[in-house]
């Protein structure tokens, strides 16, 4: 499954509850009432485990986390960050 | 009340739907045109002060729930002015105080009450319900009937009465957490607000407002000093609870482990002399637990203390029963644990209990003033990269926002210092409740249409609340609405009364909450030290450590509860999506995961909690009241 849909199918299930005709890529979490101010906690947990990748402080901030299209720019950023050093080591 | 005959059969049956509210007696009162039923609870005067109760003309008749506590300087003073009296119950008093004053008596009260006076030479009826709304009172008419009682499942004893929900209502608390009186969770019947009196006299209702709670910016109390002004509040205080004393049962006290009970205890201590009872809720979650603290105020004041162990499994199992008592929806299981602590105070022989509710409203100890505070010294410079991380330090019980990113943080309390509005102070709280209606189903938005919960309650604002300061303005929400609507309400009078327990408020004293309201808000709240006066006059009172404690808001376990064990068998039919679908209100697929998410260990947001428990008590109500044939099951099944 790609980036995207993980990430949508998490969304939907967990904030949306199933309401997947509601959400589109460039929705914001918060403005549209999408993830309330800890469920961004619950995405963060489900970034890290999903797709073993540690987020830093800085990196807690909407222009990552707060669409469906920023996320997984965000995760692709990381994942390529993550080959690069592979690749290097 | 009927313009034609009543029908007693009913009235019987009312009286007998609130014998949990009075066990100990009851008695009904017919004439022609109306009668009036009571469920006793014997507190004064044991032997004398059965009710419904006739002045010596039989004239007026009275039914009355609650306590004037000011009745014996009533009574001499009507005495004085050739008043008799054949009991020596406060009943007795609202009488005679009623024949000498009319319905300005209520003025003159010192109390809790919801009472009705049948005025037979005038034909009218007059009810009024105290200031603050400790007591409760509904009322219905249907065809030419008029209902009243104190509790709506004695109104739904009469079978004309329609028990369809009231889904602004409903909408009302998946925002607020409380409803906007007059309404209740039921279309049909409303409630006589707090602080308002009613009269029914030919065929018409009257309703008005015989007390308003007010602030005065202006006033120059804060000129007095604070030693005069911490002297005089406690002496109010000390005068309330020497009032709220008086009774011909013992009296205990509850016992937090916080400064507003501890303070009511130690001032009830000295005057109840050597021996006095305490009781208090201890959780099995230590970051709940406050049992410490209760021991160490408990040998400080050297009361006896009892305490009632409450686990999530304790909750789930009575929470079909505290749904039954609230008679509306809630959407933290708060309640649960006061209903547990309530039948424990029964089974140890009390029937009145002394509380510190209300100090956090009058006298500023909610963290939602400090928030708001914070919030204020925000606006000056929106472009603060650290003020807004204040905030956090006003939660350290809560993990979510202590982890919370504080990008995250600043736009949840986000502040628009263009135009801060009339609920700048709640507006965070409120917008994170209202997520839980996108689980609301599509019928049930279709017939809210455009309502705006928020736009009913701005026009129910005095006038002078717009000039007030987001300080005042908060304090106002809570006091004239969460406090009746919630407190008082679903987590008080009606846990208490669910085991014919009275709770009595000292820092509820009309004069107490006249006093710190014409108070600076510097006394309340010295930069973030809040109940600032009031730490003051508990120096020496209370312990230090209970003094100097971070305030910990009495909180419960919530959606945690349901997730497995005792509440599985109703919660499986309650939230299957079948019933659900049933009920109409809910989107069943959404209740199904939300359910799955708790099950699987996943929620830890407020949201899903508020939603869980919204959810399900919206259902229990339904299934209890709305479609009774199901409530026995759901009520006895886990008790």
């Amino acid at each position: 499954m790609q980036i995207r849909e993980m990430l949508t199918d998490f969304v939907v299930e967990n904030f949306l509850f199933g309401r997947h005709g509601e959400l589109k890529d460039d929705d914001s979490f918060q403005e549209n009432g999408i993830i309330d101010s800890t469920g961004v906690l619950e995405l963060i947990a489900f970034i890290e485990e999903r797709f073993a990748i540690r987020l830093h402080d800085s990196d807690l901030i909407p222009e990552n986390l707060d669409s469906i299209r920023r996320v997984t720019d965000f995760v692709q950023r990381q994942l390529s960050v993550t080959t690069e050093r592979s690749d290097a080591a | 009340m009927n313009q034609a005959a009543v029908d007693p059969v009913v009235v019987h049956r009312m009286t007998s739907a609130l014998q949990h509210r009075g066990p100990d007696d009851c008695g009904v009162y017919t004439a022609p045109r109306v009668a009036l039923g009571h469920a006793r609870l014997s507190i004064l005067d044991l032997s004398g002060g059965r009710q419904p109760m006739h002045n010596a003309a039989r004239s007026l008749s009275i039914t009355f729930n609650g306590e004037i506590f000011n009745y014996l300087e009533l009574r001499d003073e009507l005495q004085g002015k050739g008043h008799c009296f054949t009991t020596s119950s406060d009943t007795e008093v609202i009488l005679h105080l009623y024949e000498e004053e009319g319905e300005r008596c209520v003025e003159k009260l010192n109390g809790q009450w919801a009472f009705a006076i049948w005025d037979q030479q005038r034909r009218r009826l007059f009810l009024s319900r105290d200031r603050l709304g400790v007591r409760p009172l509904f009322y219905t008419q249907t065809g030419n009937n008029f209902l009243f009682a104190s509790e709506i499942k004695a109104l739904f004893a009469s079978p004309e009465v329609a028990r369809d929900l009231d889904l602004e209502a409903l909408d009302q608390i998946f925002t607020f957490w409380c409803l906007l009186p007059p309404r209740t969770a039921f279309k049909s019947v409303r409630q006589v607000p707090p602080g308002h009196s009613l009269m029914v006299e030919n065929g018409q209702v009257r309703l008005w407002p015989h007390w308003r709670l007010e602030f005065d910016p202006e006033s120059r109390y804060g000129e007095d000093g604070e030693q005069k002004l911490s002297e005089e509040l406690l002496a109010l205080l000390d005068d309330a609870v020497r009032i709220r004393l008086r009774s011909d049962v013992p009296v205990g006290t509850y016992l937090s482990g916080g400064l507003d009970s501890t303070f009511i205890t130690a001032l009830t201590k000295r005057r109840a002399g050597n021996h006095l009872r305490s009781f208090s809720v201890a959780f099995e979650d230590p970051s709940l637990d406050e049992s410490a603290y209760q021991q160490q105020a408990s040998a400080f004041l050297g009361t006896e203390h009892s305490t009632v162990q409450c686990s999530r499994d304790d909750i789930a199992r009575v929470f079909p029963e505290v749904i039954w008592h609230a008679e509306q929806p809630i959407l933290r299981t708060a309640p649960a644990p006061l209903f547990l602590l309530s039948r424990l105070v029964r089974d140890s022989g009390f029937k009145v209990v002394l509380t510190g509710e209300g100090a956090d409203e009058t006298l500023g100890g909610y963290d939602i003033f400090k928030e708001v505070k914070i919030r204020c010294f925000w606006v000056r410079n929106p472009q603060s990269t650290w003020r807004h991380l204040l905030l956090r330090r006003l939660y350290p019980y809560m993990e979510g926002i202590q982890r919370q990113p504080s990008a995250y943080l600043a736009r949840f309390f986000q502040v628009d210092a263009q135009d801060p509005g009339l609920f700048f102070s709640h507006l965070p709280r409120w917008q994170l409740t209202a997520k839980a209606k996108a689980f609301y189903s599509d019928a049930l938005r279709s017939e809210l249409g455009r309502y705006d919960a928020m736009s009913e309650l701005e026009s129910s604002l005095p006038q002078a609340y717009r000039r007030w300061d987001p300080f005042l303005q908060a304090q106002f929400l809570e006091s004239n609405y969460l406090l009746p609507g919630y407190i008082l309400s679903s987590q008080g009078d009606r846990m208490a009364m669910a085991h014919s327990v009275e709770g009595r408020f000292p820092f509820l004293d009309h004069r107490v909450v006249e006093f710190a309201s014409k108070l600076p808000v510097r006394l309340k709240m010295k930069v973030l030290q809040e109940k600032y006066l009031l730490k003051r006059c508990a120096d020496g009172l209370v312990p230090s450590a209970v003094k100097k404690r971070k305030k910990q808001p009495y909180r419960a376990p919530d959606g945690d509860c349901f997730a497995q064990g005792a509440a599985r068998e109703y919660l499986d039919e309650l939230l299957s999506p079948d019933c659900v679908r049933r009920f109409g209100l809910f989107d069943p697929e959404a209740a199904a995961k939300l359910l799955a998410k708790f099950r699987a260990g996943r929620a830890i947001g407020a949201k899903d909690n508020m939603t869980l428990v919204g959810i399900l008590s919206t259902q229990l109500l339904v299934s209890q009241f709305v479609n009774p044939l199901t409530r026995r099951d759901f009520l006895h099944a886990n008790t």
